[in-house]
């Protein structure tokens, strides 16, 4: 069963084409599907030879994949825009209070608002942050939010990624290929610019050093060149003008950190690092680490080098923490949330979990720690045996697993195969914390290039496309 | 700048460099072999070459008897062979590609579409195209990713760093083509006309061809080809220029670790820039070769312990 009832972003009902697509509109009837492929293929040809690309884990070591580009914008208007970025502002804000909370006074958990259990037996729990002071009480500084569109005006937030959210190298890059490939829409649109994203997070970065370092040197630490991600860690560092380190270029003395450099020893203040808590020092976490750096964990509960994001933030995007964050919202800041988030079925509930099994065909159910579209099910779209089969593994771990209702995410037209045609897509803003809270106008926006498909993770051969603030 | 940067960026450079002069050395061995010449000479100049690179044992492993096609496939793509063309593209490019945040766009780009074209290749496009395009075609690489890292990169230590490696590996190679060829050239009596075939395709393979002419304007003659691409200070390929060059990069780039490694640099290139033809043929040319490049493996060694590997936490 396909999903046919969903949010048309360009056409509104009876077909018309809503105003802030009218430019785009025309101009796609003005466009042969020859000129469109021709020009998706200069794409293609342009980010291969940039090397913007993904590693894919599970083929070939060294093999490198493109992430599609879809050449035709998602386009959101300003109005909406500030709904979502005032949204977004309060929900990280609340996100890091909760963090902030959780590992010194615990006051949400005193009250019982969120069941102590869930949060303190949590495997992104971190006993060594217990009463660690982090600079401006900002742990997610960088959080890269999942959000899809159900219908006219409403926005529901899928997932908060607080760990080390990537994608906004594609957000960038995608936005400078549009302005290549059709520099003519530029002219027609007031499109928000987003470019400046890399001294955002510059100046956040340099916002949150240790207290006395007025002028802080800042790296980005990257797992090396093989991880999946690392033209992203390459591109920010490059556009930052900063060092990309790796946990080799690194050490520990007298609890400060240093690199090396081909002129000695050179003191390192902020790290924004792209590497999992687990790997970041041996003699804390994972011993068999070969990617971090001893000392680095003292070094950093002693307030001598700042870690971006904080460690132990990861509790707060997780799947089983995720119903909770509209009650952060209302315990931390007295507001009513303004994004919604999904209804949310624990399976660890007995009661909760009963009608899941009962109702598997129409939800989506997902592994509490998955990540990347990985060992999920979207009932509709599944067959009899995959069901079956899920039903299987919840019953067999309940705790493993939460379930939402099937959300009809909205549509944009896509060029595919058969012409320019509806396809699924969600989005990604990017928001950054330090001494204040910004974000770029838009995100990343991946799209499900399979019909019907609801997943639209670049893993699960999702593309992307450039996303359109509109000025007003 | 960061050690592992500086190590990358060294040999992205010297792989680059190795590309280049690994085509330069095959297609003069190409060019020699075309001549009128026994069949016990040609394989002796394939073996002479094989054994200046130190492959002779791994390739008689694996490809058997001396021939010169094999030879050149051998160089040019054989997966085990660390020098083959197709793996000194690699490895450029591999380089490039773990420092790609301090490289311009454009020699990254340079650097990793060669690397897509080369992987692209497989032996038969040398008898399609013939292996002389393909050896114009890895310089001409090698010609533009210089060209745009002079054209582009910022002078500071990055770019440094690229220059020594790029100059330290010249420097080897140089060495390399001459002593290979010298002592056959020398030792063979093949006629005047012969001789001027072999001598001119030497020169052609360092691109001196027109150089020596330009410099001597005379007949060719071993001692002057010497010369030049031993002492000469303004000819791109010897020597004393890269010598030169690496002296005085090491000279900006020091430490304070690295004087012993600027002393021993700046002693080689004294001895070049004062030294004598006649001084250095007296002791024999493959001996003074031969310790040369002892030196340029001493002092790439010395480059990497005083400014590339991590220092250790002290």
């Amino acid at each position: 069963m396909a999903i046919t009832d969903f949010f048309d972003e360009m056409q509104g009902g009876g077909g018309l084409v809503r105003p802030h697509y009218a430019d785009v509109s025309r101009w796609l009837d003005g466009m042969s599907s020859e000129r469109m492929a021709r020009k998706r293929a200069e794409a293609n040809a342009l980010f291969h030879r940039f090397g913007i690309t993904f590693a894919v884990y599970g083929e070939d070591s060294g093999t490198e994949r493109l992430i599609p580009f879809d050449i035709i914008p998602r386009i959101i208007t300003a109005e909406e825009w500030r709904t979502l970025e005032a949204g977004l502002r309060q929900r990280v804000m609340a996100l890091n209070a909760f963090i902030r909370d959780i590992y010194h006074e615990r006051s949400i958990l005193k009250e019982g608002r969120i069941p102590e259990q869930d949060v303190l037996g949590n495997a992104q729990y971190r006993k060594e942050m217990v009463g660690v002071q982090v600079v401006h009480d900002v742990y997610a500084h960088i959080a890269g939010v999942d959000i899809v569109r159900a219908g006219e005006g409403e926005f529901y937030v899928l997932e908060d990624n607080l760990r080390v959210p990537s994608g906004v190298s594609y957000m960038l890059e995608d936005r400078r290929m549009m302005m290549r490939l059709f520099p003519e829409l530029f002219a027609s649109n007031r499109v928000a610019p987003v470019d400046h994203y890399p001294n955002l997070l510059l100046e956040t970065m340099r916002s949150v050093a240790p207290a006395g370092q007025d002028n802080p040197t800042v790296v980005v630490m990257t797992p090396g060149a093989y991880n999946s991600a690392y033209f992203e860690h390459a591109f920010l560092a490059q556009q930052m003008g900063v060092e990309l380190v790796e946990g080799q270029d690194l050490f520990v003395r007298d609890e400060t950190v240093y690199m090396r450099t081909t002129q000695g020893p050179k003191r390192v203040d902020v790290i924004y690092r792209r590497i999992d808590d687990d790997f970041l020092d041996p003699l804390v976490f994972r011993k068999d680490s070969m990617l971090g750096v001893p000392g680095l964990l003292q070094a950093y509960r002693a307030g001598k080098v700042t870690l971006a994001n904080a460690v132990g933030g990861g509790l707060a995007d997780d799947k089983s923490i995720y119903p909770y964050v509209p009650e952060m919202v209302r315990f931390y800041l007295g507001e009513e949330p303004i994004l919604n988030n999904v209804p949310t079925y624990r399976c660890s509930d007995p009661k909760q979990l009963s009608h899941v099994l009962a109702n598997l065909p129409e939800l989506v159910v997902k592994e509490v720690h998955g990540a990347g579209g990985y060992g999920m099910l979207v009932g509709p779209t599944a067959s009899k045996e995959e069901i079956e089969k899920f039903r299987a593994r919840v019953k067999e771990n309940p705790d493993k697993y939460i379930a939402q209702p099937t959300l009809s995410l909205s549509a944009c037209p896509t060029f595919v195969e058969s012409g320019v045609a509806p396809r699924h897509i969600d989005l990604r803003p990017f928001v950054l914390s330090g001494k204040e809270v910004c974000m770029v106008p838009g995100g990343l926006t991946r799209v499900a290039l399979r019909e019907g498909s609801l997943v639209v993770n670049s893993s699960q051969g999702g593309g992307t496309k450039d996303t359109w603030v509109l000025e007003a | 700048m960061l050690s592992r940067t500086a190590d990358h960026l060294f040999w992205m450079a010297r792989y680059m460099e190795r590309a280049e002069n690994t085509a330069r050395m095959l297609d003069v061995g190409y060019r020699m072999s075309l001549m009128p010449q026994t069949a016990t000479e040609v394989e002796q100049n394939w073996v002479g070459l094989l054994r200046i690179m130190s492959l002779e044992e791994q390739y008689r492993a694996t490809c058997g008897e001396v021939d010169g096609d094999k030879v050149i496939r051998f160089m040019i793509f054989d997966p085990e062979n660390p020098s083959s063309i197709r793996n000194c593209l690699r490895a450029a490019r591999e380089n490039a590609h773990a420092v790609r945040d301090t490289l311009t766009a454009e020699l990254w780009e340079t650097t990793n579409a060669t690397w897509i074209k080369v992987r692209g290749l497989t032996p038969e496009i040398l008898d399609d195209r013939g292996v002389g395009e393909f050896f114009e075609w890895v310089k001409y690489r090698s010609h533009l990713s210089r060209g745009v890292t002079i054209g582009t990169m910022l002078q500071d230590d990055s770019w440094r760093f690229i220059r020594l490696g790029t100059f330290l590996e010249r420097a080897d190679n140089t060495a390399r083509i001459l002593d290979v060829k010298y002592q056959v050239l020398v030792s063979e009596d093949g006629g005047e006309a012969a001789d001027y075939y072999r001598w001119s395709a030497l020169l052609h393979s360092v691109s001196a061809f027109e150089v020596y002419r330009k410099v001597y304007r005379d007949l060719i003659s071993p001692v002057r080809v010497a010369d030049l691409l031993i002492l000469n200070q303004d000819m791109p390929r010897s020597l004393a220029r890269c010598m030169r060059e690496v002296y005085a990069n090491l000279q900006v780039v020091a430490n304070d670790r690295s004087g012993e490694t600027m002393r021993r640099a700046g002693e080689l290139e004294a001895s070049l820039r004062f030294g004598r033809i006649d001084h250095l043929l007296d002791q024999g040319l493959h001996s003074f070769l031969d310790r040369f490049m002892d030196r340029i493996y001493d002092l790439g060694n010395r480059i990497s312990d005083d400014f590339l590997i991590p220092l250790r936490a002290s």
